[in-house]
This record gives C-alpha cells, structure tokens and sequence, in this order.
C-alpha cells in the first residue's frame, strides 16, 4: 500500500489538515476523564496496527509538508539545527537507528543497502537517493543529525550524558511547543524543565532523570504529552512568539472548533550505542477540537478534562485566555454518559 | 534484553587471567557499543544463578563477537572460578546487553588512561574507539611483573602506549603522567582503589577540574559470613549464603529488584533500610560517609550485613 502525502501549510494559509484516518489513529492523550502530570511512560514501539505507536518512527500522510516546513523554519534561522563537536558520534548513531527502522519499517518508501561503511540510501516520497561512507562526515552535505532529521517528522535532542546528569548538547527543533532549542544547548535536564510548574515540587524530575539514565541500550520507551496551540503551527517557538502569539486572540465563539488545535507530543527515548548518549525524538500530532469531537468518547472527555484542569496548568499550556470558549464549544459533546477506558476510539 | 551467545574462544593470558570470545550461535551481529561498556554474564550454578559484570574488551564497534578478560579470585564467590573451571568453548552463554558507566567524555582535548592490572580492561574497548574517532590520548599500564600482566598480549605496541612493570623496576610516576599535559586533558583511571585515590589526588594537586577526573571501581561482590534478611511486603525471611551477594539471594528468593552493574557503582539496586540491628558492611562506591553511618540504605550488589535483624523495603 502506498501512502498518500496532503500538501499542506502549517503557516500563511494553514491548510494542514487530517483525513478521517488520520483522525482515526491520532494519539489522544487522556487516558480518562481527568488530566494530572505525571511520568506516563511505557514501552516503545509497540501499540494497536495502525495507530502512532506501532513502529519506531512513525511517517503518515503529513511527512512530505512537515519537511517542507522544517527547510522554511531552517532557512530563516539555522540555529535550530546544533550540534556540538563531541556530539557527532551520536548523530551517526541516530542517523543508523532511523535509517534501518525506516528501511525496515516502510519498504515501500524507504531502502538502505548496507556494504561495510558504504551505505546507499534512498527516500522516495522526498526524492532523495544518497551513497555515503559511515561515519565519515565529508561524505554528506551537512553533519548526520541534521542530515537524517531533515527527513525525519519531529523535533530531534541528544543528550549527553556526564557527572549523573543528561545535557542538552545536540538537537533540531523547529516545532517546539514550549522549549527553544537555544536557550537549551549545554542545559542540564533540570534546567531546560525549570519552567514547569509543580513538577518540581512533586520530585517527578528526579525520577524522570534517574529513569532515563537507566535507560539500556535495547529498551526503548515513550510518553505522552500535550498542549493547546491556535491554528496548525509546528514552529511555535519563543523566537517567532510575535508571529503566532497574537493568532490567540482570533479565536471566536463561530470557530473555535476549527482554529483551536490539540498539540500532543510523542516523545521517545533511545540509549544510542557508540556514544552512549540519549536520543530524544519529540514527534508532534496535531488536530482541531471539530476533527477530535467527530469521535464521541474524545468529545466528551477532552470536555471534561479541559473543563477540570488545574488553572496553573491551563496557564501554562497556553490556552487559559481561551479556555472559557473553548469548554463552552465543548460541552454539545457532552452529554454526561460515561467514557471507556483507554485513549483509544470506540467502535 | 538478554543474548544467548556461545563460548567460542578461551586463551590463558596470564597464570590467574584468561580471555573468553562469545558469539551469535547463528553468526548473527551483535549490538555494537561504546568504549568502557561491560556486560553481565550469568552463571548458573545448581538452583542459583551467579551473575558477574565484566568490561568488555573487544572493538566497539564490531558485532561479530563479545571479548572479556576474567581474572581468577580464590577467594571470591566463585563466579571467576566458574568462568575459569567449568566453562569451555562450545558451552552456550547468556550475557546482558552491554551499557555503559565508564563512557568517555569525547569532549576532552586529550584523554589520558589508567589502567592498573586486570584494571586494564575497559580501557582495551575504549582504546579502540579512541583510535577510529582519531583522538588523542596516552594509556599506561602497571602491573608487579611481565608474567602477571595479562593485558600484555592485547595492548598494541605504540609510542603512546607505555606500560610499567614494577618488578623491572619501572614503577608508574604519576606526577609524571599528569604534569603538562594539555588544557582540556581528561584522565581515566581503573585499577585497586590506592590507585584511584593516588591519580584522584595527585589531579587535584595540578588543578585540574574534578569533571576531568574519572574512574571505575568496580570489582565483583566479595563472599563473607551468611546472614538473614527479613522482606517487609511480605514478611519472607531470605538467607544469604557465604558464597552469595545479597542481591543474588534476593533474585534466587524470586524478590523483584532493579540492578545494572552489580558492582556498586551505578546505584540501580539502592534499597530502603526499615530495620537495622546490627552493621551493614557497605562494600559498594555509591553511598557517601553520611549514608553509611546512617544504615538506612543498603547496595544489595556488593553489601552485607552482621547483626539479629535487617528488614528491606522490598
Ligand atoms: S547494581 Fe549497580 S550499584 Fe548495585
């Protein structure tokens, strides 16, 4: 089966936009009717056919335009893509890890043909076909973590790790919800989760850390996280705030179900070989409130779970100037039945 | 993830030292990894299964095969008896998969190992790595004399690989070592403790930043006097025998319990102390002075306890 790429916008005109499949697999974050942070981790890849969690790195119908809109991000400020020198190892590592699961993974779309270092890779819905040594980075028109994320959907860090702690010393970000990859190069784990609000307090970062500096190097695992953002936008970034913040304030009562979009992350954790660092690959999933309330048992527990939020969390994921409209736009799905368990739909 | 490999090589390298080669029994590749990783290998022995860390010492980066060097302890817990005595090649072998707390920070200008007799280990992997990613570094090896020095046979013959037989009277001088090295040089040591305590000191001497200074302590569990455990969830009384770690009494006992090094230097199996009468033999490298004192966590890895009663948070 081959798959068919939207083309779309997720800036300007925002055409973004999910087919009834892509709804269908979305990754719904909630769990049940009430929302609490916490460490929600489980094993990655494993997961129903069909649905995000079911391979390594999932490619769908957004693949080809979400590139697209990484060269834009890139073009105008290139340092979302950095890396520093002891970091090289890692990207090969993160470059071989994508390549064989994509290759693995999507035949269709994806080969690589492997000789000793001589590897020869082709990716057909991007219209690349590149032979390249391993390891050697005068092979390749750019360092191998830029060079694979620019293929691959979703935000990209390397962490290195060093006196017990992990630090932020490589990534590409370009559709970051809520972090900025140059305020966090060279950060520790603590320091780039700061902002969270009581997290902290809760110790959840102190077992978040100890957790994944145990991550070995044939466990891999995922969670999930979510946030609100207006219109289809990947590059949500502090730096363009002035471009997108005040599309907030074009929310209306008329169409809140179409501008206002669930933004979930889907980030995973790998323990590299050769460097020993940590790859962590945060993929971004977005639709609108009308797409979600289409499956009733979302409708009904994205009402309840936006209605009951603790108002420093609607604070800071962004949407409490619009939470007011947003529960009201909600509540026709509502009609009080119960919900089933799971994130999965009914039916 | 557990490998069930092959014993495919055995070789003597030394009177008490011998290398062991396991394989895919298929031929298939293994995970590759980075310089410093150690694996551990399972030795069933009767109704336990005795489990050792040991750093690898092959290429990182080739899967055909995993290499360790395992000295032989007299008066261990027989695990390195086992691997010395029982074992043979053909015999099936099951390993971990390899991690890693002794990576390199390949942020360093110059890395600069020490590696102090069967302390040699990590270094042979890493040495590898140093050389593919073309880094700079110096190794010195110090063993008693040329019969014991087991690493002799693997160590490459390089200028920048020196090795120190005290009984040839040529003792490791390592404010020689250290002295002029290069802004930005990361020393590495593993070997007996007087060694890491001598290079740890002799850096701070020099000034150089305690981030530069790395080592690796770890030896496997030593045997001792048998003792009892009571589990707090369920009331079970689990007795650890001379020749067992409390960890592997705890496994035997089917208790569920986190490890990676087994040999107190990763902190994975901290457990919480409920009730101590008595003293808690702390052999492991994680808990600070403070800790100790206060026996209200214990590394089943490594330690053990004298006393009437000792009950874990398990
Ligand atoms: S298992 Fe590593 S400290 Fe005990």
């Amino acid at each position: 089966m081959t798959m068919q790429f939207n083309d779309e916008t997720f800036r300007g005109d925002y055409t973004y936009h999910n087919s009834q499949k892509a709804i269908r697999r979305f990754p719904f974050p909630f769990d049940q009717d009430a929302y609490m942070y916490s460490v929600n981790i489980e094993q990655h890849p494993g997961g129903p056919e069909g649905s995000p969690f079911e391979v390594m790195f999932d490619v769908d119908e957004h693949y080809v335009a979400e590139m697209k809109d990484r060269e834009i991000t890139l073009a105008e400020d290139p340092l979302r893509c950095q890396s520093l020198p002891h970091m090289e190892l890692a990207g090969w590592d993160l470059l071989e890890l994508i390549m064989v699961s994509k290759a693995r993974d999507y035949p269709e779309l994806f080969t690589l043909h492997r000789d000793g270092n001589d590897w020869h890779w082709i990716n057909k819905p991007l219209g690349i076909e590149k032979k390249f040594t391993f390891l050697d980075p005068t092979t390749l028109p750019c360092g191998p973590m830029e060079y694979i994320t620019r293929q691959t959907q979703g935000d990209f860090a390397l962490l290195h790790e060093r006196d017990g702690n992990l630090w932020m010393d490589a990534g590409m970000v370009t559709s970051q919800a809520d972090w900025s990859l140059d305020f966090d190069v060279g950060m520790n784990f603590f320091e780039w989760h700061a902002p969270v609000p009581k997290a902290r307090k809760m110790g959840v970062f102190d077992k978040a850390l100890k957790f994944l500096l145990s991550v070995g190097q044939d466990q891999s695992y995922r969670r999930l996280n979510w946030t609100l953002t207006v219109n289809p936008r990947l590059d949500t970034s502090p730096e363009t705030y002035h471009k997108w913040g005040p599309e907030k304030r074009s929310v209306t009562p008329e169409n809140v179900g179409r501008k206002q979009f669930l933004r979930v992350e889907l980030q995973t954790f790998f323990r590299l070989p050769r460097s020993n660092a940590l790859a962590f690959p945060i993929r971004c999933y977005l639709a609108n409130l009308e797409d979600l309330a289409g499956q009733p048992k979302w409708g009904r527990r994205l009402h309840r779970v936006l209605r009951d939020i603790d108002p420093t969390l609607a604070e800071y994921k962004g949407f409490a100037v619009n939470q007011e409209m947003i529960v009201d736009y909600l509540s026709q799905f509502d009609d009080g039945a119960p919900t089933s368990p799971g994130i999965f739909p009914d039916g | 993830m557990k490998l069930a490999l092959k014993v495919t090589e055995i070789e003597q390298l030394s009177p008490l030292v011998k290398r062991f080669r396991f394989e895919d029994p298929k031929g298939a590749s293994l995970p590759v990894f980075s310089g410093g990783a150690h694996i551990t290998v399972e030795m069933p022995e009767g109704d336990t299964i005795r489990r050792n860390s040991y750093s690898l010492i092959s290429d990182p980066y080739d899967g055909s095969g995993y290499e360790i060097a395992v000295r032989r302890e007299d008066r261990g817990r027989g695990g390195s008896l086992y691997m010395h005595r029982k074992l043979s090649e053909g015999d099936d072998i099951t390993v971990s998969t390899p991690a890693n707390l002794f990576q390199l920070d390949l942020r360093a200008r110059k890395h600069v190992l020490i590696g102090g007799g069967i302390g040699i280990t990590p270094f042979l992997s890493q040495l590898k790595q140093l050389d593919m990613e073309q880094k700079p570094f110096e190794l010195h090896y110090a063993a008693r004399s040329r019969e014991e020095a087991a690493g002799l046979k693997l160590l490459p013959k390089a200028a920048h690989i020196h090795v120190h037989l005290s009984e040839e009277g040529a003792r490791m001088d390592l404010g020689a070592i250290l002295d002029g090295q290069p802004m930005g040089t990361h020393v590495y040591t593993c070997g007996p403790e007087g060694l890491i305590a001598a290079v740890a000191d002799q850096a701070a001497r020099l000034g150089w930043p305690k981030s530069t200074v790395h080592s690796e302590a770890f030896t496997a569990p030593p045997p001792g006097e048998p003792f009892d455990v009571v589990i707090a969830s369920t009331g079970q009384t689990v007795t650890v025998k001379a020749d067992q770690s409390l960890l592997e009494a705890l496994e035997a006992a089917k208790v569920e319990i986190n490890y990676s090094c087994r040999g107190g230097v990763c902190g994975r199996c901290r457990t919480k102390v409920i009730a101590c009468e008595g003293r808690i033999l702390h052999n492991d490298h994680w808990l600070s002075i403070e800790e100790r004192a206060a026996q209200k966590d214990i590394m089943p890895c490594m330690s053990r306890f004298k006393g009437t009663r000792l009950e874990l948070d398990l």
